[in-house]
């Protein structure tokens, strides 16, 4: 079992005749991920790696049945191509786009209020059931299935603590990239609820980092809802205020809100264990199996 | 970015939100020819990007001439915060019998725009959020329909803005958050608004910082950027395009991803060192911005150890550690101890061909991160 995305999960990739589209497109099928279509403006009737292109998505869609579409679109371009998405329909939308303008995505997020489909991103590195199917840029080597989901902000960092937990042999159902923007689609409450809700998660990973309020609701969620135990990481400890680390939604404000020690209080508080390292992220998860 | 008040004003004014006059001044002559223009008194103002100008000296008022002239001088050149004061505002002082806050930002959690407005203006707004809070009124915008005037004059009756003035502030609201949408902004607010004795408003203060990642269809905005400003490494960084932040320890720390370097700089902490930087050299570790990376981090004098952290994911380790060798192999002789660690993809055949006479090699983070700090102790020591 996983969450959101397995074998049958019908896929159509958005901007596969870009450099970054066509290059994961091509590894994403290498991973045994079920890619159904392109699509491009302008580029219909062509192929990519044995994949028909659709100049819309929703022609895509509606030809080859597709549920889902991973977004390698340019960050100008980015929020039009979700919109886009959002109206074929379909059932999830997963944005790679790092660097879309804070309000096109508040309109985004808009109007992911008023329509059924789930937005993962923008900013992220995608979600991978092992061993089904991989929608977005992860490296499918380093991912076994097993009983842990796992949800983080940061790309390389979620590369990281599954580095530490497959070296134990203990495996995945899910890994969920939400993406380090201010403005994402699926927050942290979102996919614990999925993983609370999946009878073969056994328990969950959860890494956060600096900035917002979303690890702190997240806590609350997770202390009146959750019987899955859950183990954190935050990074960040060691940033100043009023920088912004790398992602645009890692940013400490003056006033002392979205800083590390407000987001482990909150964790510890709801009975999460915060690992130092990210060796004693697995270190708890292997307590809890 | 961040527009200096100047900048912000300008851009406030010519929406035809009123501001008081103003000249910007590089030199005391300029200010003093300024001040003796606009009529006394007047309020000498830095330009320079710090919240609390006022309390750390930044803001004098002057009555005549030679008050312009001495509040000139003590500004000009001063180092406000760890910034230079190269220019300074001199304005016609308002004389004002009360201060309100207008201001729009984005709410994060909400995902959406939301005006504020309080009677407490003149006053740290932050501040005043966390003492009391509802002391400002908030009015969340439907960023797709933009804000509708009654959304402004909710929000200002709401914060009890005094009847007289209350459509001008109004007005001013709608306008301010115009100009949020139009220019990309991430936050904007004006504080205080000054209100006269004969019920005019007046905009005194203006911010204004535009989302870094709207920049490219924001070309004015862009232009008004000064790279004069900002710390010299960090300019570099800009240059090579990386993100980078400066810190005041002796570790430097170069990785891939923003959650990664992070950590980096947190175990660094955590082992007893202290980070000199943040250094994320994002997506492919080509032997070229492995260079720019490792010259960024040797020109920050502080640095007295390496620690190189890539998690390879599409990235590919042996390439990595190809774009190292050649890298440190340009010295004549390594400027401080480098310590690498590769994980990931063919993270093992680049441990194999990375030069043990160039770079000490770690297997785990943990390891990497003790042993830079290790280095950075003894370069100490000596």
């Amino acid at each position: 079992m996983s969450v959101l995305v397995d074998d049958d999960t019908r896929v159509v990739v958005q901007g596969i005749t870009g450099g970054e589209g066509n290059f994961h497109a091509e590894q994403m099928i290498e991973y045994g991920t079920n890619v159904v279509a392109g699509a491009v403006p302008g580029k219909g009737g062509q192929e990519v790696h044995g994949v028909p292109v659709y100049d819309t998505v929703e022609r895509a869609a509606r030809e080859e049945d597709a549920d889902a579409s991973v977004v390698f679109v340019p960050p100008a371009f980015a929020a039009d191509a979700v919109f886009e998405a959002l109206d074929a329909p379909l059932d999830l939308v997963v944005a790679i786009t790092e660097g879309i303008p804070t309000q096109d995505m508040s309109k985004v997020y808009k109007r992911l209020g008023e329509v059924d489909t789930r937005l993962i991103g923008p900013n992220c590195p995608g979600i991978i059931t092992p061993g089904e199917a991989k929608l977005g840029i992860l490296p499918g080597n380093i991912f076994e299935s097993g009983d842990v989901g796992l949800v983080s902000r940061s790309g390389t960092l979620t590369y990281q603590v599954v580095d530490n937990l497959t070296s134990r042999g203990i495996g995945q159902t899910t890994a969920i990239g939400i993406g380090g923007d201010p403005i994402i689609g699926t927050d942290f409450v979102d996919a614990l609820e999925l993983f609370e809700n999946d009878p073969d998660t056994k328990a969950v990973v959860m890494c956060g980092e600096i900035g917002g309020e979303d690890e702190e609701e997240a806590a609350r969620y997770i202390a009146e809802n959750m019987d899955t135990p859950v183990a954190g990481f935050i990074a960040g400890r060691t940033a100043p205020p009023g920088k912004r680390m790398g992602h645009a939604g890692a940013i400490v404000s003056g006033s002392g809100t979205g800083t590390a020690e407000s987001k482990i209080q909150a964790l510890n508080d709801a009975g999460v264990p915060v690992g130092d390292t990210p060796n004693e992220v697995a270190d708890h998860i292997e307590d809890f199996l | 970015m961040k527009l200096h008040e100047y900048q912000a004003k300008q851009v406030f004014a010519d929406a035809g939100i009123p501001t008081p006059a103003s000249t910007l001044a590089s030199s005391v002559d300029e200010a003093v020819e300024a001040a003796e223009e606009i009529g006394y008194p007047v309020a000498v103002k830095a330009q320079v990007h710090v919240g609390g100008r006022g309390k750390a000296g930044g803001i004098k008022l002057a009555d005549d001439r030679e008050e312009a002239e001495q509040a000139a001088e003590d500004i000009l050149g001063m180092d406000l915060k760890g910034y230079t004061v190269e220019t300074v505002l001199v304005e016609e002082a308002v004389d004002f019998v009360n201060e309100l806050y207008v201001g729009v930002t984005m709410d994060r959690g909400e995902g959406e725009p939301v005006a504020m407005v309080s009677t407490k203006g003149g006053v740290d707004i932050e501040a005043v959020a966390e003492e009391d809070p509802e002391a400002i009124a908030r009015e969340h915008v439907d960023p797709a329909f933009g804000m509708h005037p009654f959304e402004a004059r909710k929000a200002v009756y709401d914060a009890g803005v005094p009847s007289e003035v209350a459509s001008d502030v109004a007005s001013i609201l709608t306008t301010l958050f115009q100009l949020w949408d139009d220019s990309d902004a991430s936050d904007i607010e004006i504080n205080p608004v000054m209100i006269t004795s004969d019920d005019e408003v007046v905009a005194a203060d203006a911010v204004m910082n535009i989302d870094d990642d709207a920049l490219f269809r924001q070309p004015e905005l862009a232009e008004m950027e000064e790279e004069a400003a900002e710390d010299e490494l960090e300019a570099k960084a800009n240059e090579y395009g990386f993100d980078y932040v400066r810190l005041d320890g002796n570790v430097g720390i170069i990785g891939n991803g923003a959650g990664l370097v992070m950590t980096t700089l947190d175990l660094v902490d955590h082992y007893g060192g202290a980070p000199a930087n943040f250094l994320d050299i994002g997506g492919g570790a080509k032997a070229e911005r492995v260079t720019n990376a490792l010259d960024m981090v040797f020109a920050d004098e502080n640095v007295d150890s390496v620690v190189f952290n890539i998690f390879g994911g599409i990235t590919r380790g042996d390439e990595v550690a190809q774009g190292i060798n050649d890298a440190l192999g340009q010295f004549d002789e390594i400027p401080k101890p480098v310590v690498v660690r590769l994980a990931g993809t063919n993270a093992e055949e680049g441990r194999e061909i990375l030069n043990d006479e160039l770079v000490t090699v770690e297997e785990t983070l943990e390891d990497a991160v003790q042993r830079a700090v290790e280095y950075a102790d003894a370069e100490v020591e000596q």
